[in-house]
């Protein structure tokens, strides 16, 4: 399969690896997908608890390129965002940016249930119990 | 010595045509263009002689005689046309057919299509070393069985099945022994005699030679075996195939067999010191990583490794100048991880981080070096990258964990 120069770009030089310290109470942690699929992604956000903006996002992949370069792409995406904006992020989004193939979808999508999923994490920190947005339902 | 890139070290899939097997071939494209089925003139003989010949080196290789050997256009045709071609033959004597889960799909899907038409076939499972139980298959023939269908060798992990042991079963209950020995014919030792197989699908292109041309071996005494057809038209191949045959492709694969049959002591022994140079390399400079079947019942060219926390596909990515490939969902069709990793009790997780090396005649022990270095390189990069490398060093059980699949 051919992949998109952006896809080889983010697999190449991914942005944003690493970890955040996953006790701070202002970092949100979301870890989607299984090993015995073939993919999972660790997104954190250092999330200002002020301003709502995330100032630090980093990320740790499991998966195919695709799937390291959506979840690349999406701390690119997230930073400098407010929770809310980085709550519209859709995986829609990821597919055009990347030009991800129809095989390769399931990468977006488990790359927007990681922003959704950091940003429970963080708002259940807060103690704030309403969930950080509907489960999306194009689950592949 | 230079290296020239890419490599190409996926010799289970298929292997460069030798340029002795080219030269043989090359004059049945120009002046030798004549159809091996034309009998009365100059044309039509030169060409039957080369299919004759090449008939004759195929034989050689598997201890086999000329006239036992039908040509194909591949190994998948051979595959059909043996279990087909038997159950078609013998329904009168029964219909039950046993065969193995790792199979290749040509075995596995005909099989499956014969049970539309009310076969009963028996899919044996295999070890974890990847060879199937003597005990289970003694206990799954019954009246019925007319066929046993087994491997010689996996074309995803190279473990060889214990052939001569299970010829005997067949021998001993009056069943016919079919063997796929697509990747082990012209690789070790393939002696239909000896092995008491009964039939033998054999393909050109494993063995250096040309695509689009196979060989069945069907035996003509002790017992005698007979296939019905499933190409039906001018009765080539004393009515078991018809078509006009593919004289150059089979005088290539006829070739190929030949260098094959002289070479493959030292070419055995060469591919398995750098295979084992490859493991050794591997296994010196990275942790969590594990083959993937027997080391011991193995064609000598042939390493499937898992690199633990590693995504198989991701790992090809980034060793884009080799050509090897992977048991990962994301590489195969069906979306599925390798069914053959599967059946040998491996888990999807390190199904997903397999690596499949095929060996060839022409990898050099500096290419060895180079896709070690590269292998090493790279999964060590990927595990920088990996959420589960890091959870496994942090001491978390990645089998307790709630995963949230997409």
């Amino acid at each position: 399969m051919a992949y998109s120069d952006k896809v080889i770009d983010h697999y190449n030089h991914p942005r944003n690896v690493g970890s955040l310290p996953k006790e701070d109470p202002n970092v949100g942690t979301g870890l989607v997908g299984a090993p015995e699929c073939g993919d999972v992604m660790k997104l954190q956000m250092k999330i200002n608890p002020e301003t709502q903006v995330i100032e630090e996002a980093k990320f740790k992949t499991f998966g195919c390129g695709s799937a390291i370069a959506s979840s690349s792409l999406a701390t690119e995406w997230v930073k400098g965002k407010t929770v809310e904006e980085a709550l519209a992020i859709k995986n829609t989004d990821i597919v055009r940016e990347l030009s991800l193939p129809p095989v390769k979808i399931h990468c977006s999508v488990l790359a927007e249930d990681a922003i959704k999923a950091a940003i429970g994490d963080w708002k259940r920190k807060k103690g704030d119990t309403t969930p950080a947005a509907q489960t999306t339902t194009t689950h592949g | 010595m230079a290296i020239n890139l890419p490599i190409y070290m996926d010799n289970h899939a298929t292997t460069p045509v030798d340029p002795r097997v080219l030269e043989a071939m090359l004059p049945f494209f120009g002046e030798k263009f004549g159809n091996a089925a034309s009998r009365n003139h100059s044309f039509g003989w030169s060409a039957e002689e080369a299919v004759e010949n090449a008939r004759a080196q195929i034989a050689r290789l598997v201890n086999a005689n000329p006239k036992e050997i039908i040509f194909t256009s591949g190994a998948t045709e051979s595959n059909n046309l043996a279990i087909k071609g038997v159950a078609e033959m013998y329904r009168e004597k029964g219909n039950h057919i046993i065969t193995q889960v790792i199979e290749h799909k040509a075995v596995l899907d005909t099989c499956k299509r014969l049970e539309k038409y009310g076969f009963e076939v028996n899919y044996l499972p295999v070890e974890k070393d990847g060879r199937i139980n003597l005990d289970d298959l003694r206990r799954a023939i019954t009246p019925k069985t007319i066929l046993i269908s087994i491997m010689y060798a996996n074309n995803e992990i190279g473990v060889i099945n214990p052939i001569a042991e299970i010829g005997k079963i067949a021998k001993e209950k009056g069943v016919f022994f079919h063997v796929d020995g697509v990747q082990a014919a012209g690789k070790v030792p393939v002696d239909v005699q000896k092995d008491n197989i009964d039939l033998l699908s054999l393909s050109g292109h494993k063995i250096y030679g040309p695509k689009g041309v196979g060989a069945l071996y069907v035996r003509r005494r002790n017992p005698r075996v007979q296939v019905s057809a499933i190409i039906d038209g001018g009765g080539h191949e004393r009515g078991m195939r018809s078509g006009t045959l593919n004289v150059p492709g089979i005088v290539g694969m006829g070739k190929a067999c030949e260098v094959c049959q002289n070479e493959m002591a030292e070419e055995g022994e060469r591919l398995r010191r750098l295979r084992e140079r490859l493991k050794e390399g591997i296994f010196a400079k990275l942790d969590e990583v594990y083959i993937n079947g027997s080391m011991v019942h193995r064609l000598p060219h042939n390493l499937n490794v898992s690199f633990a926390f590693v995504e198989g596909e991701s790992l090809l990515m980034g060793i884009n100048d080799v050509a090897v490939s992977s048991g990962s969902a994301c590489t195969s069709a069906t979306l599925e991880p390798s069914y053959v990793l599967k059946a040998l009790g491996v888990g999807e997780d390190l199904a997903h981080t397999s690596i499949r090396f095929g060996l060839g005649r022409f990898n050099t022990q500096e290419e060895v070096d180079y896709v070690t270095d590269r292998v090493v390189e790279t999964v060590n990069r990927l595990r920088e990258l990996s959420p589960l490398y890091e959870m496994a060093k942090e001491g978390i059980d990645l089998s307790k964990m709630n995963w949230r699949p997409a």
